[in-house]
């Protein structure tokens, strides 16, 4: 690290980017995530046709008027499909930012106090790292019920301790910094120094950890639905899979089609995550987060 | 000599006391947390620690066991008591205590997850130290893409994928269970068929646990073969085989053990799709069978199981850790 002045910082975030573009995967993952947030903003659009209507033709293949072909109650596969990012991503990227903020926070505020404030926040921490999260959803959504919210409750409750610890270390770090050193010279207050000077640095790293995070929920949560343990009130790709697998020997397409597109969504969210994570330390400080379904 | 080894026994003695310590702490908190789900949940908590099914009798009964009248401080410590001598409840849906329906079924799992583990462990840190060889060639690509693959398809899709085309199209390998239904069979006859029935089901979570290992197996080797006593030992003319394999394979393993550990602790979340997918008659197929029929203490005990596992898993990881590597010591302070 050469000089480090604010002024660094945009010029570090274009070679982050060159290095990213340089990944061809990862390029075409950002495409398809893009096409991906297309898709759900844009469902009613894409798929007009309702994906909860039954209809009389049931279990029909592929064809011109069902392109993915229809369900066991007539329902519309393709509908189902994009009708589903909605779900799926709706739940990925409010898991992954409130558990990100809440991580940023717990983990700044240890790394930056330090002492007792410190330990005490890391006890925390490694406290509700130890239930495995799958499980402890699962029990959770048997015993209060499969809502979306108690789903988004439980992952946030127990996604933010990896990106607190993975801050903490972050923060510890950039603390000891000369540009932290200057700004303290100059009389910056502590939630200045914070917050206008070390979380930016620590930014892209934060990002990174968000969207690996929104894979593994996005994951998670057709896990769950898959298992038939999902909100009932929407269409998503988990439930699919979850009906479609009875009809694994007659209508392959019902299980297919919406396995395809959560690989997709995933794969996209991986590869761009992971260059991500290459292009701002060759290395890598973030492991994988635990596959979890 | 005599005296380090000595010392180093010591030092592992106590850190092995110190360990099991934390880890029995950690599991009293995580039958709290039990009970404190168990209360929290909607509905009368005697419905959970009894199942749905139970009559008025048998409520009053558990009401008893459980001190449900008393304050929840002492609900709390006739609750961790009575889970710590090993009574886990009644399954009203098997009619047998919830530790005899586990245990019945922990075989099968451990069978399914030895192997898978095991398999992806040894192809995984193969494939991993052979791509760190070959950086950036196009085996290494290969392998690189794969691994991403195989961590962002769901496990229950390369399930359904394996099904499909070497169950029902090519018809090698039974779809469904651990032994075939219609055929009496005992001695060699039934070993050969329970492994035809664990083919498919190991290769799915092999496959998954493959990604893993090779990708973390691939970086850690990397990060090895750039430090000093690598080129040393190359300069000093020792076999290039047994620079990797030796030399800096036992030094990039650590970060492996970690993962496998992980992976152990994980046992039951991993079983639950794969035993979905195959009928495999193991504790994830419990699970789900105990959610469907709303056996809540079933469900409980698996959960306690679990959390348990992961606790263990952890506690044999750091114990490998520093039988693996002297430079950790956990006796002083770290810091």
């Amino acid at each position: 690290m050469s000089v480090e002045t604010n002024d660094g910082r945009a010029s570090e975030g274009w070679a982050v980017w060159r290095s990213f573009k340089r990944s061809r995967t990862a390029v075409a993952g950002l495409f398809m995530l893009a096409l991906f947030f297309f898709v759900a903003v844009f469902a009613e659009r894409v798929a007009p046709r309702d994906p909860q209507k039954a209809s009389r033709e049931a279990l029909r293949p592929p064809s011109a008027a069902y392109p993915f072909g229809t369900d066991d109650l007539g329902r519309d596969v393709f509908s189902g499909v994009v009708h589903g990012a909605r779900v799926s991503l709706l739940i990925g990227v409010s898991v992954a930012l409130l558990s990100g903020l809440l991580g940023v926070l717990v983990g700044a505020a240890a790394g930056y106090a330090g002492g007792l404030l410190d330990d005490l926040l890391m006890r925390l921490t490694e406290l509700f790292l130890i239930p495995p999260r799958f499980f402890l959803a699962l029990v959770v959504a048997a015993l209060f019920g499969s809502t979306y919210f108690n789903l988004v409750f439980v992952l946030v409750v127990t996604y933010w301790p990896s990106t607190a610890r993975l801050v903490r270390a972050e923060v510890l770090s950039l603390k000891e910094r000369d540009f932290v050193e200057a700004a303290r010279a100059l009389g910056a207050s502590h939630t200045r120094i914070l917050f206008h000077e070390i979380l930016p640095n620590a930014f892209p790293l934060i990002v990174t950890q968000v969207v690996l995070m929104v894979g593994g929920v996005v994951l998670v949560e057709a896990g769950l639905e898959f298992l038939g343990l999902g909100d009932s009130s929407h269409i998503s790709w988990g439930y699919m899979l979850h009906n479609g697998e009875h009809f694994i020997r007659d209508a392959w397409w019902m299980i297919f089609f919406p396995a395809l597109a959560i690989s997709l969504l995933v794969l996209a969210l991986n590869a761009v995550g992971d260059a991500l994570n290459r292009a701002l330390d060759p290395k890598s400080r973030i492991e994988y987060l635990d596959k979890p379904a | 000599m005599k005296l380090r080894r000595h010392l180093l026994s010591r030092s592992l003695g106590r850190l092995l006391i110190r360990r099991t310590f934390q880890s029995f702490f950690l599991i009293l908190i995580l039958i709290a947390i039990n009970f404190l789900l168990i209360h929290l949940a909607p509905g009368d908590p005697v419905h959970l620690l009894a199942g749905q099914s139970g009559d008025e009798k048998y409520y009053e009964f558990i009401r008893a066991k459980f001190g449900l009248d008393k304050t929840l401080g002492e609900q709390l410590w006739i609750y961790i008591t009575s889970v710590l001598r090993g009574d886990f409840g009644y399954s009203l849906g098997y009619q047998q205590p919830v530790v005899s329906v586990i245990f019945a079924r922990v075989p099968a799992t451990l069978l399914l997850m030895l192997s898978a583990v095991s398999l992806s462990t040894v192809a995984g840190v193969v494939f991993g130290v052979e791509a760190a060889r070959r950086e950036n060639s196009f085996a290494d690509r290969a392998i690189n893409t794969s691994a991403l693959l195989g961590y962002s398809v769901p496990s229950f899709s390369v399930g359904h994928l394996l099904l499909i085309v070497f169950a029902l199209h090519l018809g090698l390998f039974p779809a469904q269970g651990i032994s075939s239904a219609n055929r009496e069979s005992n001695g060699l006859d039934y070993l050969l068929d329970v492994l035809g029935h664990l083919v498919l089901p190991v290769a799915t979570l092999a496959i998954v646990y493959l990604a893993q290992i090779m990708r973390l197996t691939r970086t850690s080797m990397l990060n090895v073969l750039g430090e000093n006593f690598i080129t040393a030992a190359r300069a000093k003319g020792v076999a290039e085989g047994r620079v990797l394999y030796v030399h800096a394979l036992r030094n990039a393993l650590l970060p492996v053990v970690t993962v496998v550990g992980n992976d152990f602790g994980m046992l039951l979340s991993g079983a639950v799709f794969v035993e979905t997918v195959f009928a495999w008659p193991g504790l994830g197929r419990l699970m789900i069978d105990s959610l469907a029929m709303r056996d809540y203490p079933v469900l409980m005990g698996l959960f306690l199981l679990a959390s348990a596992s992961v606790v263990v898993a952890n506690l044999v990881t750091d114990l490998t850790y520093s039988v693996l590597d002297p430079r950790i010591s956990y006796g002083r302070t770290r810091r």
